[in-house]
């Protein structure tokens, strides 16, 4: 039974040719193409991978015409796009064996994802499986290759650091508030500004337990606006400095192109919260808080560029774990080969409801 | 000590390799060096046919043993399993000391059976378990809190828990430190022997200087990040005033 896999990726492909060979699975296409082997399809928006098992070779066009037969075809008379890709253009890659385990388990454990190390993936690894399951597509081989993907990106993610840390402006604003308060429902939080990345940053803090949001804006109809949204409160624009005696984060994404917050205002506040941290994130630009309140014992200034800075130091520590990540993958697609070689002779059969199902399933890898 | 050693050879390997999981590994390394401290310590004890802090040696030994104590009880109960990589460098030293230096010399004297002087002793050294944690807690706050000021986090920021629970923490040990060390203090008053003066000022200044650390803490006398400073400190000065305790002690035994 020779196992493979033919796709694409981000890593080859743009957006606009994963859509157009992604979506709804043209399984039995590619069941009847196999000659009844297995076949599963992993369709995220990076990637549109098949995945088969078969006694025959099927080839890569073959695939990649039932990946396409969703595609409406250009009709007559019309224009056909400039950028139309057909299967037979398509930059499909193919692994066959030992390489298409290896590819399987690097995807499920986030090294090939476009942010290496998201988890997002093994959630959607999971679903797909689920389906081909459900519809009976996924045999004994696929079976036995998945369940295997899974277990590796659990070792792999408890093993190391690939996992470790958030990537992204706000999430690592939201990582850095849980570093410094912990359970963060019982934190206030005033947003100073209701522009979109204000928002952004707020619904990631009210998504992790804030209950107390308040939303101070010079135009109070726009803070009325995101107040609704949010479910928050309004601020009068004059009071909103007061607040910081009482908030615990403080995000500032004001159009001012002078300083809001000094350290010689915020002092004689903090004498009244010294057992308090308080975590200002400033994401405007030009930066509404001036860089010396840092100073301040207490308080934690992070601005854009320190974000992004740690988004990056995140990124590269993840980078840095793919070795070790390479070799626990290199040992496990070694077994499986065995496995293989054995002819899957010690294989259970497809149980009625194998171990997919996980707290964190999720749905989408971007 | 061998324990200890293995829970802080994995910690440096975990870190140099930039995988900090010291969890579990480090709770079970410290844990065993809690069992055979425990062995002998009832060793010592038996021998002696008392508890075993006559001398500077065996009290430095039972301020380990306290330290590893409170961190088994106190570590899991906070959440702050990571205190193990904190706590067994701290019991290595104090324990190197102890095995290092020529103090373990046994006591002039044959000391009569006294239950409330060695209730009063060796409930002050539990007391300096929990200031050694309070001190490690303290180690902990400031390592997060400079990563925090800095922008530059080490993985080990990420096992750290966080400052408001770590400052909880320190609050809660030196409660229980202060509360342990005034009932040894109050102890002292029924053994039933005069105690040297050198020896009361110096148990009497561990005192005052934690009850100061507590007061500043709710008068808001110190941020947090100065009270974790005043752990570190005030633990030193402690283990200075504790030899002095211990010193004095000997040498007015008739």
């Amino acid at each position: 039974m020779n196992l493979f896999c033919v796709g694409l990726s981000h890593h080859n492909a743009d957006v606009e040719m994963l859509e157009r060979f992604g979506g709804s699975a043209e399984i039995d296409c590619l069941l009847k193409t196999s000659g009844g082997a297995e076949a599963l399809l992993l369709a995220t928006c990076n990637r549109v991978e098949v995945y088969g098992a078969s006694e025959s070779r099927i080839s890569t066009l073959e695939i990649a015409r039932c990946l396409g037969h969703r595609i409406d075809p250009p009709s007559r008379g019309h224009n056909v796009p400039s950028n139309h890709v057909s299967p037979e253009s398509a930059p499909f890659y193919r692994y066959e064996g030992e390489q298409c385990v290896r590819h399987l388990f690097r995807v499920a454990c986030g090294i090939d994802s476009m942010v290496i190390g998201e988890t997002e993936i093994l959630g959607q690894v999971k679903k797909a499986y689920e389906a081909a399951r459900s519809n009976g597509s996924a045999g004994r081989y696929l079976h036995r290759l998945f369940q295997r993907a899974f277990r590796v990106a659990k070792y792999v993610r408890t093993h190391t650091e690939i996992t470790r840390g958030a990537v992204s402006v706000g999430s690592v604003s939201v990582d850095l508030a849980q570093r410094i308060f912990g359970d963060l429902r019982t934190c206030k939080v005033l947003v100073l500004g209701a522009g979109e990345t204000s928002e952004k940053t707020a619904r990631a803090l009210v998504s992790r337990g804030v209950c107390d949001l308040r939303i101070s804006n010079r135009s109070g109809e726009r803070a009325e606006n995101l107040a609704q949204l949010t479910a928050a409160r309004v601020v009068p624009f004059e009071n909103w400095r007061s607040q910081c005696r009482e908030v615990d984060i403080l995000i500032t994404s004001t159009s001012s192109e002078v300083p809001l917050l000094s350290r010689d205002e915020l002092e004689p506040t903090l004498r009244e919260r010294i057992d308090r941290p308080l975590f200002i994130i400033d994401i405007a630009v030009p930066r509404n808080v001036n860089a010396n309140v840092n100073a301040l014992d207490g308080v934690y200034l992070y601005d854009i560029d320190s974000l992004q800075s740690i988004a990056e130091q995140s990124l590269a520590m993840r980078r840095e774990q793919i070795a070790a990540a390479e070799q626990i993958i290199a040992q496990h697609v070694a077994e499986f080969d065995e496995l293989i070689a054995r002819g899957l002779s010690q294989v259970a059969e497809v149980p009625e409801h194998p171990d997919v199902n996980e707290s964190s399933l999720r749905t989408s890898e971007s | 000590m061998v324990c200890f050693l293995v829970a802080i050879a994995h910690t440096v390997l975990e870190l140099r390799d930039k995988i900090f999981r010291p969890l579990r590994f480090n709770f079970v390394a410290v844990g065993l060096g809690f069992i055979f401290q425990t062995v002998f310590l009832y060793v010592r004890g038996h021998a002696l046919g008392r508890c075993p802090i006559t001398n500077l040696f065996e009290v430095i030994i039972f301020v380990a043993w306290s330290a590893a104590l409170f961190y088994m009880v106190i570590g899991p109960a906070y959440r702050l399993s990571l205190m193990g990589a904190f706590t067994a460098p701290l019991v290595v030293l104090l324990q190197l000391i102890a095995l290092v230096l020529p103090i373990d010399h046994p006591h002039p004297a044959k000391l009569p059976p006294n239950s409330w002087l060695e209730f009063h002793a060796s409930i002050s050294l539990v007391a300096y378990g929990a200031f050694a944690l309070a001190c490690i807690a303290g180690v902990m706050y400031l390592v997060q809190e400079r990563q925090l000021k800095t922008h530059h986090l080490h993985s080990i920021f990420y096992h750290l828990p966080p400052l408001t629970d770590l400052f909880a923490a320190i609050t809660r040990l030196l409660w229980w430190g202060f509360g342990l060390y005034t009932l040894g203090l109050a102890s002292g008053f029924f053994v039933g022997q005069p105690l040297p003066w050198g020896q009361i000022v110096c148990a009497l200044a561990v005192w005052v200087l934690y009850g100061l650390i507590l007061q500043g803490r709710y008068l808001h006398w110190f941020a947090p990040k100065r009270v974790a400073a005043l752990c570190v400190i005030g633990f030193s000065a402690a283990l200075t005033l504790l030899w002095g305790i211990t010193f004095t002690a000997q040498s007015h035994t008739p």
